[in-house]
């Protein structure tokens, strides 16, 4: 990592500011540190030179005294977002070739606040995975290695995401979060990452996977980066009809390091008989953390968690299935050919998805097909109601929730391959906020015993991302993570 | 409630995803798990409740009813495998 890579977001707005480097310095770095990164597979596309005009432009405007907000810092982009002119493959074979005539609507806020396109990352096929490895552009690993060397999982589905920011290929990143795949990567990767609440960030232009659950959110080093970013990303988008139109505060200037007084529920349901001790122990340093810091600690009850996983394999599913019917072989991408119009459908979509895409879309036409709408359906939406209850009972009794944001540290690479339930047990303390919509974030907090990154997750009520940030910036204080995964790459 | 083989391949039909019959069985047992698995739900009293319907409680925003995008035809079928005449093309489909 060369000096400039170094720096977070933050201090290096400050250096382009001050002149100390250019943005075209500062992204021809980042350029660098991808070429030599490759073993770790994050990138699906590099827009070297698309980023260096960027930069030039960034520069331009700092001389002319107009920069924007994140005027010149270097980013990467989950490659579920679609950029005008640059191949989006959401990591599908079905996409092949998939040059969008259009940008979303996140990163159009964000390269209008003069951030820069470093290119695209890698994640689970269609988002769809908590551990990187359905990408049909192959495994992406994870800086961070256990102790004795073994290689990890970056977490997922914005495994691309993380592990790029992790191993300073990017400033930051941009990931999608729909039932955990912003945080349970951040955490896996030792990086902050924060899924805000449904609607805060237009879903326009961001290939859709379960629409009720996907919002886009930052992957960044540090709480007061992803403050930053968040607030270029955020914003209400007459193109998105569940975006909110409501103000988009000043993320930054809400990490005000006081947290007295502030309500922290524990709910007792998240303290699971087989969660591994040192994930627990880490849950009650972090508790102390927040006490100290002159946080009032609140004992709270989410009855309904244990369902919220089987919840979301009826509800997200059902969603994909009906957002994936649009891979037919005839508007983009992959086609095919077959004896008659549905042979050319069957072959194309065969042939197009994954294996864990394919269970999805076959549970999701199941549990919505005729005589077992209600069943499944009807009856996942009726409990979700009351885990969305649940979490708006607990929030009159506190401001914030604090939980372990995953069950473990990052897996061995094919660990949860044979069972799809184990996979899908990581995302076991994301998968409830994400039902009830809720902005939730992941703060790295210490270590595990193979060495490995462990977060800490805090949870806030609807639109109040302000004091999630801020309870999460003390976080970050107490727990002091300094620790760098050890460059192989 | 359990799925069999011809139930899978009915609703990779549904899907339009071509299932060859030796992979009828693994996908089988793979659904079943899952199924088996969220059948816990039914513990769950859910009488008197509401599915939901919308994730924040917020009004769906309304727009003038006018035309406000649009003649774009090019860029529509730019991405197309095959676009003829500046119409999407297909497999022929009426004889």
């Amino acid at each position: 990592m060369s000096d400039l890579t170094s720096l977070s977001m933050a201090d290096a707005l400050a250096g382009l500011d001050a002149g100390d480097f250019s943005s075209k310095e500062l992204t021809q770095s980042y350029l660098d540190a991808v070429e030599a990164g490759q073993a770790i597979n994050a990138y699906t596309t590099v827009t070297a030179d698309q980023a260096l005009d960027m930069a030039a432009a960034a520069d331009d405007a700092r001389a002319a005294g107009t920069p924007g907000p994140l005027a010149g810092i270097p980013l990467a982009v989950k490659d579920l977002f679609c950029t005008k002119g640059v191949l989006t493959t959401a990591s599908s074979h079905i996409l092949d070739g998939f040059h969008p005539e259009y940008e979303s609507t996140v990163t159009s806020n964000l390269w209008r606040d003069g951030a820069v396109m470093l290119g695209k990352v890698s994640l689970d096929e269609f988002a769809m995975g908590s551990s990187n490895e359905t990408s049909y552009f192959g495994s992406v690993e994870n800086p961070w290695r256990a102790d004795d060397g073994q290689s990890r999982v970056p977490g997922g589905s914005s495994g691309g995401s993380a592990a790029a920011v992790a191993a300073h290929l990017a400033v930051a990143a941009t990931g999608t979060d729909t039932g955990g795949s912003i945080r349970q990567p951040s955490s896996y990767c030792g990086l902050t990452g924060m899924k805000p609440t449904y609607g805060r960030c237009s879903r326009w232009g961001v290939i859709a996977f379960a629409s009720s659950l996907d919002q886009a959110g930052p992957i960044a080093r540090s709480v007061k980066d992803t403050a930053l970013m968040l607030g270029s990303m955020a914003g209400y988008d007459a193109k998105d009809s569940t975006s909110i139109d409501t103000p988009v505060p000043d993320y930054a200037a809400a990490l005000t390091g006081d947290i007295r007084g502030l309500k922290v529920g524990i709910p007792k349901e998240y303290r699971l008989d087989d969660t591994p001790a040192e994930i627990l122990a880490l849950w009650d340093q972090g508790i102390d953390w927040l006490k100290q810091s002159g946080a009032e600690i609140v004992d709270i009850s989410l009855p309904h968690t244990k369902y919220a996983l089987a919840t979301y394999y009826i509800v997200a599913p059902a969603e994909a299935s009906s957002n994936l019917a649009r891979y037919d072989g005839v508007k983009y991408g992959l086609r095919v050919p077959g004896d008659s119009l549905i042979d050319m459908y069957e072959n194309t979509r065969a042939e197009g998805f994954g294996e864990e895409v394919t269970r999805r879309i076959l549970i999701g036409t199941y549990v919505l097909s005729a005589g077992y709408y209600d069943a499944y359906y009807l009856k996942a939406q009726k409990v979700r109601s009351l885990i969305a209850r649940d979490f708006e009972q607990a929030y009159q009794s506190c401001d914030v929730i604090l939980t372990p944001t995953a069950p473990s540290a990052a897996f061995a690479p094919g660990e949860n391959a044979d069972d799809p339930i184990s996979m899908y047990l990581n995302d076991v303390f994301t998968v409830p906020a994400s039902l009830a919509g809720l902005p939730g974030i992941s703060v790295p907090a210490g270590l595990s015993g193979e060495g490995l990154p462990l977060g800490l997750q805090l949870l806030g009520r609807p639109f109040d991302e302000e004091t999630v940030l801020r309870a999460a910036g003390v976080l970050e204080e107490a727990a002091g993570f300094t620790a760098q995964p050890s460059k192989w790459w | 409630m359990s799925v069999d083989k011809e139930t899978v391949a009915r609703i990779a039909h549904l899907a339009r995803i071509k299932m060859p019959e030796e992979a009828l069985e693994p996908v089988t047992g793979s659904l079943n798990n899952i199924l088996e698995w969220v059948e816990q739900l039914s513990e769950v009293n859910t009488d008197d409740v509401e599915p939901m319907t919308s994730v924040v409680h917020a009004r769906l925003s309304q727009r003038q009813d006018g035309v406000n995008d649009g003649d774009m035809r090019d860029s529509v079928l730019k991405n197309a495998p095959n676009a003829e005449h500046g119409f999407f093309a297909v497999p022929k489909v009426i004889e």
